[in-house]
């Protein structure tokens, strides 16, 4: 058996709450592809597990998850592969929104650091979100030329409204945690120390409760706000396989690599 | 709940219909039951279907009939192990879709309770039926291209009537599964309900259909069924003579007279 720290993905159940932490600290836990089916995984199998009536999502060490994991695709497109992004967002990242969304579980976020790109659209994907006073999500898409994936442009602007959506789409700047809580995105500030304690103490009092009625009050708030959501992340999908064709994607990633400011013609 | 003959691969039940309370007035359940295999359907369940579809039918307390698997698969498709090596002469002479045929001559409504799979023959199998109710979970779909045959038990016939040319040919190519959701937009699924509640549902749907007259229903059956076979002219005619014909029932004299009389109609089927 590997060691913890040789897993990219850590799981556990007690007390009914099964707990998935993200585990490449030294990437701030960014998406790659393994990441991402392991995390399918893993929430196919608490969906599965009847013992397991809430789940805390998490990351190991300063990051919830900086997104996708742009060296491994910059390393792709360096190998002269052209990877499709609508494809990969189809396999890698659409099932892991449908999950959080359609399992009839609470799910709960507990967001440890910054959760960027794929890592705040997933943390927006879950159904209760704490946060430390450090964390903050940026939906930092349109910073390399994309638009933002994971079901965000569906998720987000009903979470916070169209107009503030837009404004944290396209500026790709930080929300704060308290930011975050006055617009209601966040269940809870708590300190650094606490998360972990708190949201477990949250998904336990969860797992003690009528489980069913959880799971239909789940069902009907989807059916009345996120109806489409396979529909909808189909789309998002197809419009970042355009966005991804772009030249102002591949001077965007470049530009991050290469660490300074991108040149972005509009094209 | 009173059992019937018993089967080996389907389980036959029959409910009371509850209305109207003072006669002998049920429907008829058949449950295909090959868990293991997700509900394929083998010859020998297909007779037995066949069978029991036929019992009820005959049964002059039955006044609809419901046809349901479990919640994970109404329907997975055809026994493909016992199809893999025929030839096309062993499957000429067998004629075993034959057998299928039947489910068309039984003259009471039929309603599919669909969850899960209903795929191949089991989606065929549902078309066959008069109603359709679907689980959110239900899962349509006709994947023969994908074994490198097509559909054999009616599929690219109804499902072409029921979706029209472009989307029926869009499923048949690709034999891409649809959802109960998408099925119900395309005008497949009558209703689409939540997986607790679809056999509920297709229940209570089949008692509604109970407590009308009989012989109307059969006459209404038959007469909707007419307009897929033939042309409009002679399915206008065929309307015109069952409604004609329904003048020398009890049902329709009893029909009529609790509707001037303002009150709940008691049908006796004759």
């Amino acid at each position: 058996m590997s060691s913890d720290n040789e897993k990219i993905l850590l799981t556990e159940k007690k007390n009914g709450v099964g707990i998935i932490t993200l585990n490449r600290p030294d990437k701030l836990n960014a998406f790659n592809d393994e990441l991402t089916f392991q995390l399918q995984d893993a929430l196919k199998e608490m969906e599965k597990d009847k013992e397991v009536r809430a789940i805390v999502v998490t990351g190991a060490g300063r990051g919830f998850c900086s997104g996708q994991d742009l060296q491994s695709r910059s390393i792709a497109q360096e190998m002269g592969q052209r990877p499709s992004l609508g494809d990969s967002i189809r396999r890698r990242y659409n099932p892991i929104v449908i999950k959080l969304r359609r399992m009839e579980k609470p799910i709960i976020a507990a967001v440890n650091g910054v959760a960027a790109g794929a890592g705040a659209s997933v943390a927006f994907a879950c159904d209760f979100r704490i946060v430390t006073e450090k964390t903050n999500f940026i939906q930092s898409f349109t910073k390399v030329g994309l638009i933002p994936d994971s079901g965000a442009t569906f998720i987000l602007p009903r979470l916070v409204g169209a107009t503030k959506a837009f404004e944290l789409m396209l500026s790709a700047d930080k929300l704060s945690a308290q930011e975050a809580f006055n617009l209601g995105v966040v269940n809870k500030v708590v300190a650094e120390e606490d998360l972990m304690k708190e949201a477990i103490a949250l998904a336990e009092k969860l797992a003690a409760g009528p489980s069913k009625a959880f799971g239909l009050t789940k069902r009907a708030v989807n059916k009345a706000i996120f109806h489409d959501l396979e529909e909808l992340l189909e789309y998002e999908a197809s419009l970042q396989e355009i966005a991804g064709r772009s030249d102002d994607f591949a001077e965007g990633v470049k530009a991050f690599i290469e660490k300074r400011t991108p040149q972005y013609t509009g094209k | 709940m009173v059992m019937t003959m018993t089967y080996k691969n389907i389980l036959t039940s029959k409910e009371e219909a509850g209305s109207p309370s003072s006669l002998n007035c049920y429907i008829g359940i058949a449950t295909l039951n090959r868990p293991a295999v997700l509900n394929a359907l083998n010859h020998e369940l297909m007779t037995e279907l066949v069978a029991a579809l036929a019992e009820f039918d005959a049964d002059e307390s039955v006044r609809a009939i419901v046809i349901t698997g479990s919640e994970r698969a109404f329907a997975a498709g055809a026994d493909i192990k016992e199809m893999c090596d025929e030839t096309t002469v062993s499957m000429m002479l067998k004629d075993r879709l034959a057998t299928w045929d039947k489910i068309k001559e039984i003259k009471k409504p039929i309603i599919a309770a669909v969850s899960g799979f209903a795929l191949g023959g089991g989606c065929e199998l549902s078309m066959m039926c008069d109603i359709i109710i679907a689980s959110e979970t239900a899962q349509f779909g006709q994947p023969e291209i994908n074994i490198g045959v097509i559909p054999g038990a009616g599929g690219t016939q109804r499902l072409t009537h029921v979706l029209g040319k472009y989307k029926a040919m869009e499923l048949v190519l690709t034999g891409r599964p649809f959802t109960a959701k998408e099925a119900h937009e395309l005008g497949l699924v009558n209703k689409v309900v939540p997986v607790e509640l679809y056999l509920e549902e297709a229940k209570n749907l089949a008692k509604e259909i109970a407590a009308k007259s009989p012989i109307a229903v059969r006459l209404a059956k038959e007469s909707v069924l007419k307009a897929f076979d033939g042309t409009l002219a002679e399915g206008l005619n065929f309307e015109r003579k069952n409604f004609y014909m329904l003048f020398s029932s009890e049902d329709q004299k009893e029909g009529m007279k609790a509707f001037l009389e303002k009150r709940k109609a008691v049908f006796t089927g004759r």
